[in-house]
């Protein structure tokens, strides 16, 4: 065995190299400009290499989760910070950044050319893109059933559409939360009632998006889901027609128009951040016409910048609600745990 | 006197040196993030300030009653699955065992969310989200250990045993209770201690098919720090999650230790003979049969395009997508890339743990199995506050990545390990000796073939748990340095058909890639030294 035992000394060698290559990283200047971001972030590869080419900063990106998670995270590590920016705080969770100073001040000279909804944020926080929760609808199995689409969330309490829809959960889901923000929102202190009502009809609570819409849903391509009413977004059915192998003349899926729910996605600069200079000129960048115009085709949301054109597929297939819900930031921080807490009494226990 | 005392301190200053190396590795990657995170949780201005009422409160008592009823019942389940697999791989030789061999390893490194969501799709809507689709899934996952471990060891026990209890009159229950049974206890009880810590810790699988009902302590530690960032009550039940990891390895090395080693004295599996044959084939047939459907069914969603079929998925992995930030091929890259240092890592720290484990080191035992029991989230979180700084700035260096993977994988070469050094025997390398054989002959004509067999089953199992490791890689990985899990994650994070094609696509070549190395490191190990 003691030969044995040698053969394994030997080996820490290795350990110590793969340490000393780990260790060797650590460079003191900012040439590198982090964005700290969840799962969905996406930036098409030419739009990246501008904001190189024009600020000479090189672009990382950290991806942790969804939108909650990352926020965590950055609060786990607040005042010293794994990146320079963090993108894709929204609304139900933005007043957490800002009561744990997390974020330095920064208004950006490019607000100036957003959409007048956008343009008078939070000092500390820029908004970037707005997308809508909406209940999406698989087309095929509502014409072979012949039975209509619901119209509006009090239509899912019907007999009709019993055992047919298909939700995330708000504690672990943020198109979850947003849907509960939306029922909280059109039905008021009947909120709880409404949720008896789809208990009763047999809805079905899966933990996050991709369960929800990939498996369970039945109008996403290759899914083997069997429910045809889904919580997912505006622009889901335009992602079905873009991400199609054949080219298709009509979307599979439509989002039902009413009672869709907004949220808008924020970015800002982190407290402790090593290059400051270079988190500057990336929120910028990202409010630029370039990186506007680029953010409905990686992200499938929408752009807040004034007059930016969205892509074919988005004009034809995906909605942009016109009245979209909201509910006061300040009502939704003040509540959400209770409420979600009650949601989970009343809908899971 | 003195002439007698100097090869003893020399051979002390030998084992103290190898256990040094796997506890300055967990040293440093695994306690100190790990207190670095609970210091942050449970130190409020310089004082301790436990929430011990989380201890006693009902969400705590379900959680902790659901987590060791589903995981004791998953391992015995698993147990009585894979033994006959076990037992018909190990003791006989026939054509295409290799194959087998690497089919029953695919599962268990196929990404628990992949895997779940092939369950969804195969499993009847009654059964989908109940117990039942968890504890197959189980079952599913971590058959392969036992079929591994208690294969390795299996396999070296001496046949003639069987045969002398045979023609002593034993009938086959007689030497399957008082022979079969207590020479494996060893393997087995193994065996079933990493199955048990796998299914106790499980997330992936419970998120799925539990759906938000069922929560283990792994799943409930997550939701309480990554989703709610209630670092409190989650750093209490994350320490209650590894008490309850090391009294369980505790009783199983206990148990390991009492039921001693068998001899090994491996020869090369027969053919199996008359009803032997039948018995054999039947076991195998079912059991792949059984591991394949939903693997079949992953392969089938990977070639569907529209309505009909083809290869347009995998044509994709070579094109740029939104998903991600590199083509998905890097992705692969990738993940051979960190899986080969991962495994040179595991077994770097993994060959001298296991010498010391053998030489009464049972503290390390322990502490070795720990990474096993440590919530992925804590420990994720504790990498971001401990390596944040020179001069181990790691946490957004692609370094940290395969010493996260070798962190999960270390207990697995050192398992694998173990029981084989401990059944060495110690008289073959004496009687080499006083043959006359130099400490090199006997390392390369008795210790290397004996040990042969399990260390490629150690780097196979390293590697392979590596490529699929997915809860800790996760929490490190850079966005342009994916592994394949991360990008099938983030596929499957998107609508549209290409994107669940491309994520099946890439199960599919992580299936290959498992299945390849299977066959590799059993070949050129075990037909290598044996030459």
């Amino acid at each position: 065995m003691r030969a044995f035992c040698r053969l394994g000394l030997g080996a820490v060698a290795v350990v110590a190299a793969a340490l000393a290559a780990g260790c060797g990283g650590g460079d003191g200047q900012p040439k590198d400009v982090v964005l700290v971001t969840h799962d969905s972030f996406a930036v098409s590869k030419a739009v990246r290499q501008s904001f190189e080419r024009e600020t000479g900063f090189t672009l990382r990106i950290l991806q942790g989760g969804d939108a909650n998670e990352t926020l965590n995270k950055a609060l786990l590590t607040a005042g010293d910070p794994q990146g320079d920016v963090i993108f894709g705080i929204d609304d139900s969770i933005l007043s957490r950044a800002l009561d744990a100073d997390l974020l330095d001040e920064y208004r950006s000279p490019e607000l100036s050319t957003l959409q007048p909804d956008f343009s008078s944020p939070d000092a500390h926080v820029t908004p970037v893109d707005h997308g809508e929760v909406c209940l999406n609808v698989d087309r095929a199995w509502f014409a072979s059933h012949r039975v209509q689409p619901p119209a509006s969330l009090a239509d899912l309490v019907l007999a009709r559409y019993r055992d047919l829809l298909v939700v995330e959960n708000p504690a672990t889901s943020s198109p979850g939360l947003a849907f509960l923000l939306a029922t909280i929102a059109t039905f008021g202190d009947r909120w709880e009632t409404y949720w008896r009502g789809l208990r009763a009809n047999g809805v079905r609570v899966v933990d996050g998006w991709e369960e929800a819409y990939t498996q369970q849903f039945s109008g996403a391509a290759g899914s083997p889901g069997k429910r045809p009413i889904v919580v997912s977004y505006a622009s889901s059915p335009a992602a079905e027609v873009i991400f199609s192998s054949k080219p298709v003349a009509t979307a599979p899926t439509a989002a039902v128009e009413n009672g869709c729910y907004r949220q808008v996605e924020y970015a800002g600069i982190l407290r402790g951040a090593h290059n400051e200079k270079g988190a500057r000129a990336l929120v910028d960048f990202m409010l630029s016409q370039r990186f506007q115009a680029d953010v409905p085709g990686s992200m499938f949301v929408y752009p807040v910048r004034e007059g930016v054109p969205l892509p074919k597929p988005f004009v034809r297939y995906a909605v942009v609600p016109e009245d979209p819900l909201e509910l006061p930031a300040g009502e939704v921080d003040a509540n959400r745990d209770r409420w979600v807490a009650r949601w989970t009494d009343i809908v899971v226990r | 006197m003195d002439g007698h005392r100097r090869p003893l301190s020399h051979a002390r200053l030998g084992r103290l040196a190898t256990a040094a190396v796997p506890v300055a590795f967990l040293g440093v990657f695994f306690v100190w993030p790990l207190a670095a995170i609970l210091r942050r949780s449970l130190v409020v201005d310089g004082r301790l300030d436990v929430p011990w009422s989380v201890l006693t409160s009902d969400t705590t008592r379900e959680v902790a009653w659901f987590t060791v009823w589903q995981a004791t019942v998953s391992t015995a389940l698993t147990l009585v699955a894979g033994l006959p697999l076990a037992w018909a791989l190990s003791r006989f030789r026939f054509r295409g065992r290799s194959v087998v061999e690497a089919v029953v390893l695919i599962p268990f490194v196929l990404p628990t969310v992949v895997v779940a969501t092939a369950f969804v799709a195969l499993l009847p809507d009654g059964v989908e989200r109940s117990v039942w689709a968890i504890l197959l899934a189980h079952v599913f996952f971590n058959v392969a250990i036992v079929v591994r471990v208690v294969g390795a060891f299996w396999a070296g026990l001496d046949r003639r045993l069987w045969d002398v209890a045979a023609t002593l009159g034993a009938s086959p229950t007689q030497r399957g209770m008082r022979l079969t049974l207590p020479l494996l206890a060893p393997a087995l009880a193994s065996a079933a201690s990493i199955a048990f810590l796998f299914c106790f810790t499980s997330f992936g699988v419970i998120v799925v098919l539990g759906g938000p009902r069922y929560a283990t302590f792994e799943s409930e530690i997550y939701n309480q720090a990554v989703r709610s960032f209630d670092l409190r009550t989650a750093a209490v039940l994350g320490l209650l999650q590894l008490a309850a990891v090391a009294a369980a390895v505790l009783v199983s090395g206990r148990l390991e230790r009492r039921l001693g080693g068998g001899r090994r004295r491996g020869r090369e599996a027969p053919r199996p003979v008359g009803r032997q044959r039948i018995v054999v084939a039947a076991i195998v047939v079912t059991s792949v049969a059984l591991l394949s459907v939903p693997l079949a069914a992953l392969v089938v969603r990977s070639v569907q395009v529209g309505s009909g079929y083809g290869l347009d998925h995998y044509a994709a992995l070579a094109r740029e997508t939104p998903a991600l930030l590199v083509a998905p091929w890097h992705a692969i890259l990738n993940s051979l890339l960190f899986a080969t240092a991962a495994t040179a890592i595991a077994l770097a720290v993994g060959i001298p743990a296991a010498v010391a484990v053998t030489g009464g080191r049972r503290a390390l035992d322990v502490l070795l199995m720990l990474p096993l029991g440590a919530s992925a989230a804590m420990l994720g979180f504790g990498f971001l506050l401990a390596f944040a700084d020179p001069p181990l700035d790691l946490r957004s260096s692609p370094a940290i990545v395969p010493v996260a993977q070798a962190l999960v994988a270390l207990p697995f070469v050192v398992r694998a390990l173990v029981p084989a050094l401990r059944a060495v025997d110690v008289r073959l390398r004496e009687a080499a000796t006083v043959l006359g054989a130099t400490s090199t002959q006997v390392r390369r004509e008795i210790e290397l073939p004996l040990l042969a067999r399990p260390l490629a089953v150690a780097a196979g199992l390293a590697f392979a748990v590596a490529l699929g490791e997915f809860g800790a890689t996760v929490f490190v990985v850079r966005a342009d340095w994916p592994t394949v899990p991360v990008a099938i994650f983030r596929f499957l994070g998107r609508p549209g058909e290409d994107n669940v094609g491309a994520a099946m696509a890439l199960c599919v070549v992580l299936m290959g890639l498992v299945a390849a190395v299977a066959l590799v490191s059993e070949r050129i190990l075990v037909r290598g030294a044996a030459r």
